[in-house]
């Protein structure tokens, strides 16, 4: 496949940089594309979303870049930009006459690399090359490290991320920029070393895609990682680094899957609580309020630890609140930017999410309000959650959708299991199995989130995580005996568990490592929970959850 | 030369005036300034196809608060869509009545909407009939020999 930045048009790029522009508004499209001419750019105009997908399928390398319109009368923009993303990998840029903050938040966190207000200059026009520039040193980066480099980058991007704190809300893209244009300098050497070396673009055919998702589910979330999967999918041409891109479009789309779930399910969205008692599952990962969730874990265990999670529904809900969870954390994770959460690298491994997936971020805040890692910060977070109704609806929408699109969708339940598996890095393969391997997971979820959580900082997250992982793994494996009750109640408990957190900011993570740190954390959440939180949880109820989490 | 003088200078004098009364916005400059050699009809062809996208909008609209029961959402994206044309010439007093019409769909106000689309109807064929005439003025200029003043 041509590779454009290999193609003579690399001596004088930007110019002749391939973009495809589509708008269903004529007077739009007719001044984007002089405008783009006159930025020296090879144009390809479309009116409809459809075309446009055909377009891009039919020359799988023949575009650069894609700036779309958000509303449109076929589809969606953000579908449009899933799309292009999952299948093509290529940067988009969205446009909009409406600039309203949650909007534009919308279309970060679908993937987009950003997003202009109409109307638009032409010198907003003339530096969208840096986009497809960034993609390349990302993808290049790629093939060069692996773990490690994903580590520092991720890093990089956490730094840069809480340095943007802002950018989550959407009003401050150009600080991305500046970031991002700050990376690229660093990586233009490499990229002109590199750009010979540069993978083609790959086009991700359902067969492709299904035997990715295969092996994501295979390794466990918490342990996906390309070159794993990469070696999993055992296809030669395939790179790692269009295994990485690919890996962060997918988790993109999981999380919309759970979102649109969370708006079927119809919950309205700002207040969880109610929600999550009926829908434990969803409830769990969305915050509404951490006593809800509180309330949930603790009404869920109440009666019997064995029981599973949830009365109503205890295998759904679990599988359903703990992939709630599990999304709200990986969202939270891709959301490195979030400032308030430190959990947020917890959910998603490291790499690029941080940089991209700005929708985890919302979810991550609903998330890490319950999660107890971030002990100070916890507290803060919640009461920040309170007063953003709307943000946090969002979020736990996704959260709840999680729980609701799981069971449905097998991808989606990879994903979650992925995301389990994420944190517990051993049990993760059998997330998808949801009434034991659930269990496991979550036992070990809560382990490891524990430990990544405790030992993480934001930067640093990545790498912590993984560390943590291995090692709350081998703790796991240690009170291996006691796990067994455990793990039936860990799966119900794992929403707990987070829930239990928010209320428990001094959880002491440190001490999950050590064997007897199930067997403390009874204590500790008890205490933290009745002192640190308007812990809703009766005493009682919160024995049970003891009981339950008590596995020595 | 006089002759020619007087239309370039009554040109400048009009665009000038449209863009003072808030008939016209920076986006207008940016149209001009991207007509060239290779394109040098482009701003008229712009604004042709603005007229022409417009009244199929400001059909759509009529229609739809026509009907018994009103689709807010249908009205609100027609709506948006007429912001969204009106942006791209710098037909600013149309957009700001598109901003009100667009609460007043929030709100499902009808008679705001209805009001609204008055006004926004009005306000189009203001900014029309004193594009067209920019245009004529244009015309005239080369048709006398003479060339469009530089934007």
């Amino acid at each position: 496949m041509e590779n454009g930045f290999s193609s003579p048009r690399n001596d004088s790029f930007p110019a002749g940089l391939r973009v495809l522009v589509v708008d269903d508004d004529p007077t739009w499209l007719k001044i984007l594309e002089k405008m783009l001419k006159k930025c020296s750019y090879e144009v390809t105009t479309c009116g409809l979303a459809r075309d446009a997908l055909n377009l891009l399928r039919e020359r799988k390398d023949g575009y650069d870049i894609v700036i779309s319109d958000v509303n449109m009368p076929d589809m969606d923009g953000f579908k449009l930009l899933e799309h292009v993303g999952l299948e093509m990998d290529l940067p988009v840029i969205m446009m909009s006459v409406d600039g309203e903050t949650g909007r534009v938040m919308k279309g970060v966190q679908h993937g987009a690399c950003d997003y202009l207000l109409k109307p638009i200059r032409m010198k907003e026009l003339r530096n969208i090359w840096q986009h497809v520039f960034r993609k390349k040193i990302l993808e290049i980066r790629d093939i060069e490290g692996h773990e490690s480099f994903e580590g520092i980058q991720i890093s990089r991007n956490g730094s840069d991320l809480s340095d943007d704190g802002h950018m989550f809300c959407g009003e401050d893209m150009t600080s991305v920029k500046k970031r991002k244009d700050f990376d690229n300098k660093h990586d233009e050497k490499d990229f002109g070393d590199h750009s010979s070396a540069k993978k083609h673009r790959v086009v991700w055919s359902v067969d492709l895609h299904q035997k990715f998702v295969k092996a994501v589910n295979q390794i466990g979330f918490d342990k996906v990682g390309p070159k794993k999967i990469l070696d999993l999918m055992n296809v030669p041409w395939l790179t790692r680094e269009n295994v990485a891109s690919h890996l962060q479009k997918y988790r993109l789309y999981l999380s919309r899957l759970q979102k649109e779930s969370d708006l079927k399910a119809s919950f309205g969205g700002i207040k969880h609580s109610d929600m999550h008692l009926k829908d434990p599952a969803g409830s769990f990962g969305l915050q509404s309020s951490i006593n809800t969730n509180q309330n949930d874990v603790a009404n869920e265990h109440m009666p019997d630890t064995k029981k599973t999670l949830n009365a109503d529904n205890p295998d759904p809900q679990e599988t359903s609140s703990q992939m709630s969870f599990d999304h709200s954390f990986a969202s939270l994770g891709s959301e490195v930017n979030y400032e308030a959460f430190d959990c947020r690298i917890w959910s998603e491994a490291p790499k690029i999410e941080l940089k991209r997936e700005h929708k985890p971020l919302l979810q991550l805040e609903d998330g890490f309000s319950q999660l107890p890692p971030c002990a100070p910060e916890h507290h803060v977070k919640i009461d920040k959650l309170h007063p953003v109704p709307s943000v946090t609806s969002g979020l736990s929408l996704t959260a709840r959708d999680v729980s609701g699109p799981i069971k449905n969708e097998p991808l989606y339940a990879e994903y979650q299991s992925n995301r389990v598996s994420h944190v517990s890095p051993k049990k993760c393969e059998s997330f998808p199995v949801q009434s034991k391997s659930h269990m496991v997971v979550n036992h070990q979820s809560y382990e490891s989130v524990s430990t990544a959580i405790s030992s993480m900082k934001p930067q640093g997250f990545n790498l912590s995580c993984i560390t943590d992982f291995d090692y709350s793994q081998r703790n796991l494996k240690a009170s291996d005996s006691t796990l067994a009750p455990f793990n039936e109640t860990a799966c119900l408990l794992q929403g707990d568990f987070h829930n239990k957190y928010f209320g428990l900011p001094n959880i002491e993570f440190t001490g999950c490592n050590d064997p007897s740190f199930l067997a403390e954390i009874p204590v500790h959440w008890h205490d933290t929970l009745t002192s640190d939180y308007e812990c809703p949880l009766d005493p009682t109820e919160y024995s049970i959850f003891d009981q339950g989490l008590f596995i020595a | 030369m006089d002759g020619v003088v007087q239309l370039q200078k009554q040109l400048v004098d009009y665009i000038a005036s449209l863009f003072h009364e808030g008939f016209l916005d920076e986006q207008f400059n940016q149209l001009q300034q991207l007509q060239d050699e290779s394109n040098p009809d482009f701003v008229v062809e712009v604004v042709s196809l603005f007229f022409e996208d417009s009244e199929r909008l400001l059909n759509e609209l009529a229609k739809a608060l026509e009907q018994k029961t009103i689709d807010f959402r249908k009205v609100d994206a027609h709506v948006h869509q007429f912001k969204g044309s009106s942006s791209s010439i710098g037909a600013h007093r149309v957009q700001k009545v598109c901003i009100a019409f667009r609460n007043y769909c929030e709100e499902q106000n009808v008679e705001g909407c209805l009001k609204c689309l008055q006004q926004v109807k009005h306000e189009y064929s203001l900014v029309r009939n004193k594009l067209e005439t920019l245009f004529q003025l244009e015309k005239q200029i080369i048709a006398a020999g003479g060339s469009l003043p530089a934007t």
